[in-house]
């Protein structure tokens, strides 16, 4: 167990990186505490394999530092950084046992053999693959496979993190669940510290302490659930949480009000002059559809999915949508929407402004 | 539902049959026949029953060649094997060396038999060929026409340069099948070399590997240009192997009648050997599976 120190780090796959874009992950430094839980979110493609590669020891760092526990380990190798880390796929060495498979990298760290078998033992019944010990690996489903990768990694106690690259892919809906709880109880009682990267923020959420949101190469905010989706700090925070997403609206900001396509609204702070591209961001949970005062929209289309109503509707050409709690009826003279004004975000360039107390 | 029957869907099979017959059972069925009866000549025949077959199972000669190619198959087999997966294990992985190596090593597999047995013949002599010269220099006896230890080893090696590629290209596809993700599982189970070879390498490349095993085994056992044209089964009978005794008896001293029971064991020798070797690696394959 370690805290994990990012120092200006960033990565290329080029040889010779040019601008800004070449690198897959542009410059960072972030502690990550001893002991805690995180989830790295983002969409495919957008460095989180990279970065959790970099962390292990599988990829050299183009440029900066990692530390463990303040000791520079940029250079060592994957076995001395003692890091435990589970693939999208399920990687088992087909040809040993469950039970082998299990044991393997106790065995190859030369544990007393009488420990291995209690250990392994443990995380056999953590795993729910008691009664398949003696079999061979290769005949198993994928799920089962994949369970025993999950085992496999879980199995050293000693290890200085734990690195979960979307390691439920392969895994069906209800088992994905209970796997999901079972980690989350497992890093109640030994405290790893835990990095679970996924592009579900389902998963994400449930199952971290912090949330890493990462963009494009770069990490746009680092948040408790809760954070990220009242105070999403970046454009992509606001519609990648959330379903529907974050809606963001052209707007124009003067002092305490903005102004949408000659249209007053009120903000619950006071901001500056703000040049650039500015933009409204309201979480559809905090727009209201009614009768009489605000925006006016054209209703497109009603959604029911059951706990509420997605209301999808047209304001100045851009689409906004609502969420209405279950019963609610909507009447043809709904034209406008009010939004909640303390959760409205103004965005300067895709970033959250943070404005003074009205 | 019912199924219609209909028996005429058997002609749809008639065109395979007619193939099959004319390309491998009536060719056998002449051997067969042939096997079976004697010849003073005239083309005059008569019914010799299992007479062949019984003087052929009680000559030495056939047992002698039988032995031969034993372990001529099994020598180059545990040389061709072992190097063709070290070799595969050490080309690189990709980019330009990696066509180079494969373009270079297929080569000797585009090079027709008697040619390569023609290379060898004029590579190996001891006047004029750079590999009997240097070694004649040397100091080092070798001449392949008078030493029998000189003459297989020739033989063996000739095979080793022609088809271990064969091997190495099998091992090599193998082993690029296998996704990064398993080399890195095994760095983060700190697992050693040879243990990453043991448990992902090995087992991955099995099944390409068997194909290669039975491939050069059924090769190996039919060789027949190569050790013609370098030492044409000599010194003496030392390198005289199955095919070449059979042409020496069949077209040489014209024994049609024992020739025919020869090929016809000889055929089913190499039928058990392989179906023997496919069952038991598949059954130790679905082992436990």
């Amino acid at each position: 167990m370690a805290k994990i120190t990012l120092d200006n780090l960033a990565h290329s796959y080029m040889a010779k990186p040019k601008s800004k874009d070449d690198f897959a992950l542009k410059e960072l430094n972030y502690d990550w505490a001893d002991g805690e839980a995180y989830a790295l979110l983002g969409a495919s493609g957008c460095g989180k394999s990279t970065l959790l590669n970099i962390i292990s020891g599988l990829l050299h760092p183009s440029q900066g530092r990692i530390l463990f526990d303040d000791k520079d380990v940029t250079q060592s190798s994957t076995a001395d950084r003692n890091i435990a880390q589970v693939f999208q796929f399920p990687v088992v060495y087909d040809t040993m046992t469950v039970r082998d498979n299990l044991a393997f990298p106790l065995r190859n760290r030369g544990e007393p053999a009488s420990y291995v078998a209690a250990r392994v033992q443990q995380i056999a019944q953590m795993i729910g693959m008691e009664d398949v010990l003696n079999k061979r690996a290769r005949g198993l489903t994928a799920d089962a496979k994949q369970k025993i990768s999950l085992g496999r990694g879980m199995v050293r106690e000693d290890v200085n993190a734990l690195l979960f690259d979307e390691p439920l892919t392969v895994i069906d809906p209800h088992m994905k669940w209970e796997l999901r709880t079972q980690l989350k109880s497992l890093h109640h009682e030994f405290g790893h510290t835990m990095i679970y990267v996924t592009h579900d923020q389902t998963e994400a959420l449930t199952f971290a302490d912090k949330v890493v949101v990462m963009h494009d190469g770069r990490v746009v905010q680092i948040g408790t659930p809760q954070e990220l989706f009242e105070r999403p700090e970046h454009t992509f925070v606001g519609y990648f949480i959330g379903s529907p997403g974050m809606n963001l609206i052209p707007a124009t900001v003067s002092g305490n009000s903005a102004t949408v396509h000659g249209a007053e609204v009120a903000l619950g702070q006071h901001y500056g002059a703000l040049s650039g591209d500015v933009k409204l961001g309201v979480r559809p949970e905090f727009v209201t559809l009614t009768e009489g005062e605000g925006l006016p929209v054209k209703v497109r289309r009603v959604e029911d999915v059951g706990r509420h109503k997605i209301i999808r509707a047209d304001l100045f050409g851009n689409e906004i949508n609502i969420v209405a709690a279950e019963g609610t009826e909507i009447s043809p003279d709904m034209t406008r929407v009010a939004f909640d004004t303390a959760q409205v975000n103004v965005y300067l360039d895709d970033w959250r402004q943070q404005g003074e107390a009205a | 539902m019912n199924k219609t029957v209909n028996q005429k869907a058997w002609f749809l099979v008639l065109p395979v049959l007619l193939l099959v017959a004319f390309s491998a059972v009536i060719p056998l069925m002449t051997v067969v026949n042939y096997s079976v009866q004697d010849t003073f000549g005239q083309n005059q025949f008569f019914w010799a029953g299992l007479e062949w077959f019984e003087e052929m199972l009680a000559s030495d000669r056939m047992w002698n060649a039988l032995g031969r190619q034993l372990m001529f198959s099994g020598i180059i087999l545990a040389i061709e094997i072992p190097l063709g997966i070290f070799v595969a294990l050490n080309m690189p992985k990709s980019g330009f060396w990696s066509s180079f190596c494969l373009v270079v090593m297929s080569l000797p597999l585009l090079i027709p038999w008697n040619v390569v047995g023609t290379i060898w013949q004029i590579f190996g002599r001891v006047d004029i060929g750079l590999l009997g010269y240097t070694l004649d220099k040397m100091g080092i006896s070798y001449n392949y026409t008078q030493d029998i230890f000189a003459a297989w080893a020739t033989v063996v090696v000739m095979d080793v340069w022609h088809w271990t590629s064969l091997v190495a290209l099998l091992a090599f596809a193998g082993l690029k099948s296998i996704p990064d993700a398993y080399y890195q599982a095994a760095k983060i189970d700190q697992a050693s070399r040879w243990k990453v070879f043991r448990f992902i390498e090995l087992p991955k490349m099995a099944g390409v590997l068997m194909i290669a095993i039975l491939l050069r085994f059924m090769d190996s056992f039919m060789i027949y240009t190569e050790p013609f044209v370098v030492t044409g089964g000599g010194p003496g009978n030392a390198t005289t192997l199955l095919s070449i005794d059979l042409v020496k008896m069949a077209l040489g001293q014209f024994d049609l009648g024992p020739a025919a029971a020869f090929s016809l064991m000889y055929f089913l020798v190499i039928l058990l050997i392989s179906w023997v070797f496919y069952t038991v690696m598949t059954t130790l394959d679905n082992k436990g599976g």
